[in-house]
């Protein structure tokens, strides 16, 4: 199953590679990745996608929480959760095609932000699905770069993931 | 307000940390702290041979001591050399702290004279490692760096020092950080009372029950409680290889140890159990065998300090994450004035397991006519009664380390040191070193072979500097005999590289340091070689001793077999 872990850790520079290095040192599966700072400058979270049993998610989060840079994390979709991504992607708009395109856009309430006389660049956001749904909807037109950021997410309701 | 260069404060901090010895071999990046140390008589310094030998003899001392062990080494092959003993210390949990020169911090991804990377090649092998940023930083730094390696499960911690960070010109403040806290790293100190209590009904209502211990018993100075508990109830123990001494051996509820080479009794006893109390141990691959086929019958209680232990290859039916102690303490006071809820299951259960001990007394292995070579069984046996069972054994890896483990009998803890987790060839003589230092009136054997000794034989030159009087116990076969058992029993006896061709003359190569060799082939030389090299508690002897090549390890488990499935002699299985 896909489960999402967030990850609250120490903003020290070597702290993403002990993560991403658990991951391989140990064959854990990565899907997606994205990191940054939070409101408290000394904190990153990071949110990683991966699929695995039961058994093999017990395993990772209880690797990461060792990891000594690792403050705390929680597994999104162990409950209600909001989960977003965001990707551009350019796509080929040449006669009627920009027509569609717009339109195609409208639909997934995405937003055309670059334009040249052969080439829109739409932003969309949403889960993961949503933006797998749009990609397929392009295709016939001509998909020419895409880039995701990766999930990033975080619990529904008054729980918060803090120090 | 004292002021010291950032070298300055290294020595200071050892010093302030109770650090004796510090284990290292010098090189440019590292020149200021060895200048800072030169000027200072706090902290002795052993220069080995091989940066290896350094990470082994840290090692050693602390397995020895239960303190963390110390090394200095200098950046590039200095540090890349300490790898392998980094990482047999991290398998093991072995408290260390390695401290690395670094080229300047200007010089960093420049690929300078003698630069490595070494926190990335460190980073799968470690338990935490720290890059010095700025000089004031290194007393809290250092102070994280002990803190972390030896509190909850310890580990060994590189501390990366670039070179200006020890610059004699910049002083900063000097204070000994007496506390330190980390916010992402709170080890527990106690299990969960309501898991202990469940740990406990199962034990009183089991009826086929083992423990099962390791060497998280021996790091969490819980033997005693573990004595206690085990002897309230009356139950068998078998211990892990790493977990041998932490219940005496020589008595009636020890099992000895269990696994792929470990004791028939233990193994049946595993496999046949309904309650496996396991405890600071965590069911490695060499212990249960096929995983699917392990103990059908039992019940898993699973106590280790590290969650991460519990339930990776074997699930647990109640597991408690805590310190061995504490969660043992719980135990023995939740046993207390309670009996076992089945005597005669127990009696019967008792009844089988000396069934098993009885099939294999006197069969372990073939004794030789006095015609024949020594048997390597038999020289472990004369070493453990001259020593009376009380001295130091480290080993390397082989079959001498097999047989050092089943025929040298423990009944304390801190005394079998072996190289369990990486199974680090090259490790017995530099972690005897590290030994003999901090206990200069005890025994400290080296048993060890001809293949192993070779890799680390260069610290004979370190011995005689510091004057370390070990032993070394060369059970010579002529071969990589281990790799032969494999190559008798796999590949039809092809044995591809696991003879040792052109062995140097061992008595010659040891009288060139200056040391006493003896070579030992007939039977009625073994026993004065070994009182003559036990005399005297100051002097290295080493004892080359010609021991039959053809000798396989048994028990030995049947590969994908479950527990109880074992060769027990050429001819001989399950
Ligand atoms: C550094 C290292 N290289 C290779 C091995 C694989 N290995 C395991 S046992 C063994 C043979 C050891 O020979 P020796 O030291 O003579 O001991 P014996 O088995 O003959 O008693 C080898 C090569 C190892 N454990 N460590
Ligand atoms: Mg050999």
């Amino acid at each position: 199953m896909r489960h999402i872990i967030s990850i609250l850790m120490e903003n020290e520079p070597g702290a993403l590679s002990r993560v991403v290095g658990l991951f391989s040192q140990r064959n854990f599966n990565i899907e997606s990745l994205n990191v940054a700072p939070t409101e408290d400058e000394t904190l990153s979270r990071l949110t990683v996608t991966t699929v695995g049993d039961d058994r093999v998610i017990e395993q990772i989060t209880k690797h990461l929480n060792k990891l000594i840079d690792v403050v705390k994390l929680v597994d999104l979709t162990e409950g209600n959760h909001i989960e977003r991504e965001l990707m551009l992607v350019k796509v080929k708009a040449l006669g009627t095609q920009r027509d569609e395109v717009k339109r195609t856009a409208d639909i997934f309430r995405a937003q055309v932000v670059d334009v040249t006389p052969s080439v829109y660049t739409v932003q969309i956001t949403g889960d993961a699905g949503k933006l797998d749904a749009f990609l397929q909807a392009m295709a016939a037109i001509g998909v020419l770069e895409v880039a995701r950021t990766g999930v990033s997410g975080i619990s529904r309701g008054d729980k918060v993931l803090g120090l | 307000m004292e002021l010291l260069s950032g070298a300055d404060m290294i020595a200071r901090f050892l010093k302030d940390e109770g650090v004796e010895y510090i284990y290292g071999y010098p090189g440019g990046a590292a020149l200021h702290i060895y200048d800072a140390l030169f000027r200072q008589d706090d902290v002795k310094h052993i220069l080995v041979r091989h940066e290896q030998a350094a990470t082994h003899a840290a090692d050693g001392y602390a397995r020895a001591s239960g303190k963390p062990g110390t090394v200095l080494v200098t950046s590039g092959p200095g540090a890349t050399n300490a790898v392998t003993g980094i990482a047999t210390a991290y398998m093991d949990s072995i408290p260390m702290v390695v401290l690395c020169g670094q080229v300047a911090s200007h010089l960093i991804g420049e690929d300078a004279f003698q630069e490595t990377d070494i926190i990335g090649v460190t980073r799968p092998i470690v338990k935490h490692s720290f890059s010095i940023r700025h000089p004031s930083e290194i007393p809290m730094v250092l102070k994280k760096a002990y803190y972390l390696a030896a509190s909850g499960r310890p580990g060994p911690v590189v501390v990366d020092i670039p070179k200006d960070m020890t610059a004699p010109t910049e002083r900063y403040e000097y204070v000994y950080p007496k506390k330190v806290k980390l916010r992402s790293y709170n080890p527990v100190t106690r299990g969960h009372t309501g898991q202990i209590k469940k740990a406990v009904e199962l034990m009183l209502k089991a009826r086929r029950p083992v423990f099962y211990t390791g060497g998280g018993v021996i790091t969490g100075n819980a033997c005693e409680g573990l004595a206690d508990l085990v002897q309230r109830l009356g139950y068998p123990i078998t211990t892990t290889l790493m977990g041998i001494g932490a219940y005496p051996q020589s008595d009636r509820q020890s099992l000895g140890w269990l696994g792929m080479h470990g004791s028939y009794e233990s193994n049946m006893a595993m496999h046949h159990a309904d309650l496996i109390v396991a405890i600071g141990a965590r069911f490695d691959d060499r212990v249960t065998n096929n995983t699917s086929k392990f103990c059908p019958t039992a019940k898993i209680v699973h106590v280790d300090i590290d969650p991460s232990s519990i339930s990776k290859t074997v699930r647990a039916d109640v597991p408690i994450v805590g310190p061995a102690g504490s969660v043992i303490n719980e135990m023995i006071s939740l046993v207390q004035g309670r009996e076992p809820a089945n005597p005669e299951a127990l009696a019967e259960w008792w009844e089988k397991i000396d069934g098993w001990r009885e099939e294999r007394r006197g069969k372990l292995y073939e004794p030789a006519e006095a015609s024949e070579p020594l048997k390597p069984q038999q020289v472990i046996e004369t070493v453990c009664r001259l020593t009376r069972g009380e001295a130091f054994v480290t080993t390397d890896v082989g079959q001498h380390q097999m047989f050092a483990a089943q025929y040298y009998k423990f009944d304390k803890p801190h005394r079998f040191i072996t190289s369990g987790g990486l199974g680090t060839m090259g490790f017995g003589f530099p972690a005897a070193m590290g030994i003999k230092q901090s206990y200069p009136d005890d025994d400290v054997v080296c048993i060890t072979g001809e293949g192993s000794f070779q890799m680390m034989m260069q610290e004979l030159s370190t011995c005689k500097q510091f004057g370390i009087g070990v032993k070394i116990v060369n059970l010579n076969n002529g071969s990589l005999g281990m790799v032969r058992q494999w190559q008798d029993l796999n590949y039809k006896s092809r044995h591809a590289h696991s003879y040792m061709e052109s062995l140097p003359d061992f008595q010659k190569l040891i009288e060139a340091y200056g040391f006493t060799a003896i070579k030992v082939e007939r039977h009625e030389d073994l026993e004065p070689a070994l009182e003559r090299a036990f005399a005297d508690k100051t002097e290295l002897v080493f004892l080359d001793i010609y021991v039959d090549p053809r000798e396989h390890v048994y028990p030995m488990q049947v590969p994908l077999g479950a527990m109880r499935d074992m060769l027990l002699s050429k001819t001989e299985r399950t």
